[in-house]
């Protein structure tokens, strides 16, 4: 199968499971106790004033039909006000989303650098102290919470060092630069302010390591184990016997294919790192969409709710074909049609 | 005839197949107990589990101040000391000793694993042996899809959103859980069922007549059992990472009772100063999957499941 057909598969099959999700969302919205239109104008609001925005908001005509509009709505990007914040979700949504993805975006550098970095030495060292200690570390990850990896750094490096700032995305004093794309890093580069530009990165740093421990310590065990399985196989044996130096067989010739379990898995991290983002944007007071989602849940806001995991929704199966893509690119012979999910 | 073929068969009695049947189970557990105190780090789980859930249970005798987190409670001169010989974990911003309510907090995180296992296990067995039987017709695409978009959120987002459309309390906690958990169950038996549907035993089984629900629980089941139970173990501690998260943000146990989630969230109010409030209470949850997890990890090399 070529890549267009892989991609136009992967599409269909997306649109399939986006819309089954949206049925589960909108599901969810409806059960929920109250009258959306009473909720919308408030308590004291007349009863005539409520009926007439049931009937605009669809609420008078049944299920299927309601669930209609909603979607076509939501295909334009329209999910109506945001009773946290009194604008449109669409708005609110381009305003966290990027602290959030910025967040979750260095999260994912460190947990490939440091995960992939780590697994390596594991592996080369198998054994050995490093190994253990390696496998310690990547233990302690997997089973920690991410927000109590939040706490732990906030306390450690935050307050008892005092190395690093641990709330919010600049500190106070610092100017903030005009937003063009929402990252504060890039925006702070665009407007040639680099001690703003450095303040950020210090921001950043905590809670995007805070997120990234529990998918860095996953990525170092199974880059890990598939590298020293890999290392039992003939052909590093045969590439050593002809004199490629150690260098080349470690980074070429056993890094390649011990990478396909570890990519696979980074991409589900990633979305889910999404969500964890949820606790540690609430302790480093991260203004993100973790957060705005949060108050929304809290507040019964569900046009909120809904567009949060609805977006969310959108980047775990855009990460999900990315990774198939990439890991047929790293072995040919998977070819495209087994990365499906089934 | 089916008579006269077991007795051609079997040259032995039904009662010694009986004995040499449950000889032979014996003889596999000794050797599996055997395959697992051999590895110190079960061992280390198995006696972390044990011990928390003894704990768990005589959470009032071996605790110097139940009524602090079974009764409304203030203290309020004793409030927000650090810790010291009379409260070892130090006390919260009402006086409450943080001790207490830790060892009490883990009741609510074991009960929480327990019924989400209980509710979501057979649910996704269930529905994973159905379809895996049935692979390639129609029931099992209808089953299979609903799986895919369930696995196709994580699951700590939906079950927010679940949760966060009930009244917040811990039984509802459970089920958002729940509803999130099971296709993972259904994931695994269904690829475990589809493989088993072409054995003999199953060819057989069929041939003779068995009906349906005979195939799927006397004759598949009892091989997908060991790669069930092993996720079961490793899944209490992601299962209890979860529920104290959804308590953590205020959508599972509610104050003023002691879970663990919620105490690491009040206290968060008062980092870096009071540090002790909300740092054992998160130590604890550590402890607690740590546990289930080493434990998990010696059942699966023991039944070499890779799968899970």
């Amino acid at each position: 199968m070529n890549t267009l057909t892989f991609l136009f598969r992967r599409f269909f099959h997306s649109i399939f499971v986006l819309l089954g999700l949206s049925i589960v969302i909108f599901v969810i919205a409806r059960v929920m106790p109250g009258d959306p239109a009473r909720v919308a104008v408030g308590a004291r609001a007349e009863d005539w004033v409520v009926e007439n925005l049931r009937e605009q908001m669809h609420l008078n005509d049944s299920l299927p039909v309601q669930y209609g509009y909603w979607l076509y709505d939501a295909l334009q990007g329209e999910f109506g006000i945001s009773l946290v914040t009194r604008r449109g979700v669409a708005e609110d949504i381009k305003v966290f989303f990027p602290a959030s993805l910025e967040l979750a975006l260095l999260a994912l550098v460190i947990t490939a650098g440091l995960g992939i970095g780590l697994g390596t030495l594991s592996a080369r060292h198998k054994d050995k102290l490093v190994d253990n200690i390696v496998r310690v570390i990547s233990y302690m990850g997997v089973v920690t919470p991410s927000f109590v990896f939040a706490i732990l750094f906030l306390l450690l490096f935050g307050y008892l060092l005092n190395w690093l700032p641990t709330l919010g995305r600049l500190s106070e004093g610092v100017t903030r630069p005009p937003t063009v794309t929402g990252f504060m890093t890039i925006d702070t580069l665009l407007a040639g302010d680099l001690v703003a530009f450095v303040d950020s990165i210090r921001h950043l740093i905590l809670p995007a390591l805070a997120l990234a421990m529990g998918s860095m310590a996953q990525e170092a065990r199974i880059t890990r184990a598939s590298m020293s399985e890999n290392l039992t196989k003939d052909y590093i044996a045969h590439g050593r016997a002809l004199g490629v130096p150690e260098r080349s067989v470690t980074g070429r010739f056993l890094l390649k294919p011990s990478l396909i379990a570890t990519i696979s898995i980074m991409g589900l991290d990633f979305a889910g790192g999404l969500s964890n983002a949820f606790l540690v944007e609430l302790i480093f007071v991260w203004p993100g969409l973790s957060r705005y989602g949060m108050n929304a849940i809290l507040r019964k806001d569900l046009n909120a709710i809904s567009a949060v995991i609805l977006v969310l929704g959108v980047v775990f199966v855009v990460v999900n074909i990315l990774v198939d893509l990439i890991v047929s690119k790293l072995d040919p012979r998977i070819g495209l049609r087994s990365a499906r999910s089934d | 005839m089916a008579q006269q073929a077991r007795e051609l068969t079997s040259p032995i009695s039904a009662q010694q197949l009986k004995k040499l049947q449950r000889d032979s189970r014996r003889e596999s557990l000794g050797r599996a107990w055997f395959k697992f105190s051999r590895n110190p780090l079960s061992i280390v789980g198995g006696v972390t589990v044990l011990i928390v859930v003894l704990l768990a249970i005589f959470a009032p005798y071996v605790t110097p101040y139940p009524e602090h987190a079974t009764k409304p409670f203030t203290d309020f001169p004793n409030a927000s000391m650090p810790p010291s010989r009379e409260y070892i974990f130090g006390t919260d911003e009402i006086g409450r000793d943080v001790f207490s309510r830790t060892i009490f907090g883990l009741r609510f995180s074991l009960t929480m694993g327990l019924v989400v296992l209980a509710l979501v296990v057979p649910t996704g067995v269930l529905l994973g042996l159905i379809a895996g039987y049935n692979q390639g017709t129609r029931t099992d695409t209808f089953i299979m899809r609903i799986t895919d978009i369930f696995l196709a959120v994580p699951p700590l987002i939906l079950a927010l959103a679940i949760a966060s459309v009930l009244e917040p309390n811990l039984f509802h906690s459970m089920i958002a859980v729940s509803l999130m958990w099971w296709p993972w169950y259904t994931r695994l038996v269904y690829g475990l069922s589809s493989a088993l549907r072409n054995e003999y035993f199953v060819s057989s089984a069929e041939v003779i007549g068995a009906s349906t629900p005979h195939i799927l629980l006397r004759e598949i089941l009892p091989n997908c059992l060991s790669p069930v139970f092993t996720k079961m173990s490793l899944d209490m501690g992601w299962v209890i990472i979860i529920g104290a998260s959804l308590s953590f943000v205020g959508l599972g146990v509610q104050p003023p009772k002691p879970g663990l989630g919620t105490m690491v969230a009040s206290g968060a109010k008062y980092l870096p100063d009071q540090w002790w409030i909300s740092l054992f209470p998160a130590l604890a949850i550590v402890v607690l999957v740590l546990g289930f997890n080493l434990l998990g990890d010696g059942l699966r090399d023991l039944f070499a499941a890779e799968e899970v």
